[in-house]
């Protein structure tokens, strides 16, 4: 693998093996000197035209942790501001010795203008363009799915037969896109549930079922209840009436959870609007994987890293 | 060019029975001996080897994978190569003597990798080194303690082990 830029162009082989490596990255949180020299004298840039915490972090840490040396540029601060072209910036890094760069860009299809351009040869890591695809949220939440059915016994499997809903903002969410393809090549069955203004124009193409009614998605006892952040950044026009009432349409509460099978999960992708799509109780309860999330971001990170940069350029 | 065969399974058997005494011998008995095993290969080496202890000196067997993929100097020079699972015995490595234990010595890189991980993991007390086949051209000043079979060979020759827990077949060949 030369770039991670979609979890479209996977196969479930690729995807299996980054989950698997991830398993071996978490134990590292366990040693006595939790950092491996493996990444030594590699340089990766993190590249974020849009606001994270989470994300940003995470990818330092996995790169700190494989002993890379670790630039990021927020956008807000550096040249970015200033107008400097994608293609400018791109030969900047070029110039400095990028080996690696993590991208977070408010346009979709960014990642791959870097990773096709010409004008950088560094691996190019995806960590979320526009609406369209963020693969390592995907990685991590297939691989937090695989760790709370399997526990140890995870390593080499697939998610199949795990039924998902994926609940909420389809429409902004790059999120949803990334697990739609991921989560259906390793073997889940994922529907959609949304009001039908937060849904893409068309979802033909898409191998999911969609429904709009959250009470009827939860009866039917899915393994995993994802739901998907209200982007009111990216909300220019009226998608639903007020917040008071997609919070009692739509949104997760103690009621709702209460009809779903025990084992059950509930995820959240973060950062959480408590009490909008959420509420506060649901996501501090044991089904809440949410730190988790956050937790096995970071061996995910590591393990895409890895397999990025570890071995000889070759493909 | 064909394989010949240089350990039959009679002779694998000796030889880990034989490393298994040494093992006792050097140590004085089987108090806190930790068993490692270089995947992929000297992981079920080390499994017999703590299985062997633990028929002689019941409980002193304990045995764990240590897997030294991310430490190695060529990870640059080839394809990117999937890591293994390190697994320990409860209770650690740090103050024990640990025993690591690979299929086949050759340049001595793997050794080196594999005492930087455990670095990472603990402070042992005393690290030694067993393997089936030592087949020289090393090129670290490394050597191991306990060897099953010293075999003379061109660096042109390929030594192959195959152990019966994952390759149906239980030789060790050279070609």
């Amino acid at each position: 693998m030369r770039h991670l830029l979609s979890t479209k162009d996977l196969a479930r082989s690729e995807a299996i093996a980054v989950l698997d490596v991830a398993e071996d990255m978490a134990q590292i949180t366990s040693l006595e000197v939790r950092k491996l020299p493996t990444l030594r004298g590699k340089t990766i840039v993190n590249l974020f035209f849009e606001d994270s915490t989470r994300t940003r972090v995470s990818f330092e840490v996995a790169a700190k942790r494989l002993s890379a040396d670790v630039i990021t540029f927020n956008a807000k601060g550096s040249s970015l501001s200033k107008g400097e072209s994608l293609k400018d910036t791109a030969q900047t890094l070029a110039a400095l010795g990028a080996d690696a760069v993590v991208v977070r860009h408010p346009a979709s299809g960014a990642s791959r203008v870097l990773a096709d351009s010409g004008w950088i040869a560094a691996g190019i890591v995806n960590a979320g363009d526009g609406t369209h695809e963020h693969p390592t949220q995907a990685l991590l939440d297939a691989f937090t799915i695989r760790r709370r059915l399997h526990g140890d016994a995870a390593r080499g499997r697939g998610l199949d037969g795990v039924s998902v809903a994926i609940v909420g903002d389809i429409l902004h969410s790059r999120v949803a896109r990334s697990n739609v393809w991921l989560l259906t090549i390793l073997g889940a069955t994922v529907s959609l549930v949304a009001p039908a203004t937060l849904l893409p124009v068309s979802t033909s193409g898409w191998p999911v079922t969609v429904g709009h009614d959250l009470d009827a998605a939860l009866d039917a006892g899915p393994d995993v209840v994802m739901m998907l952040r209200i982007q009111s950044e990216r909300m220019n026009a009226a998608f639903f009436p007020s917040v008071g009432e997609y919070s009692r349409i739509w949104g997760l509460d103690d009621q709702r959870v209460a009809r779903l099978p025990p084992a059950s999960m509930v995820m959240h992708p973060g950062p959480m609007n408590r009490g909008l799509e959420i509420s506060a109780n649901v996501a501090d309860s044991a089904r809440s994987t949410v730190l988790e999330q956050v937790a096995n971001g970071v061996s995910i990170r590591m393990a895409v890293l890895y397999t990025l940069l570890a071995g000889s350029v070759s493909a | 060019m064909s394989a010949r065969i240089v350990l039959q399974p009679s002779d694998i058997a000796r030889a880990l029975t034989r490393i298994t005494h040494e093992i006792l011998e050097s140590n004085r008995g089987g108090a806190d001996l930790v068993i490692l095993g270089i995947p992929t290969r000297g992981v079920f080496l080390a499994r017999r080897i703590g299985a062997a202890l633990d028929s002689i000196e019941p409980g002193s067997g304990l045995v764990g994978a240590l897997d030294v993929t991310m430490y190695r100097d060529d990870l640059a020079h080839n394809p990117t190569r999937p890591p293994h699972r390190t697994d320990l015995p409860p209770g650690g490595i740090t103050g024990k003597t640990v025993v690591l234990v690979d299929d086949v010595l050759y340049s001595g890189r793997t050794v080196r990798a594999a005492l930087d991980a455990l670095g990472a993991l603990g402070r042992p007390r005393v690290v030694r080194l067993a393997v089936l086949v030592d087949r020289g051209h090393r090129e670290l000043p490394i050597r191991a303690d306990f060897v099953g079979k010293n075999l003379p060979t061109s660096t042109k020759e390929r030594v192959s082990v195959r152990l019966i827990e994952i390759d149906r077949a239980e030789e060790v060949t050279i070609q």
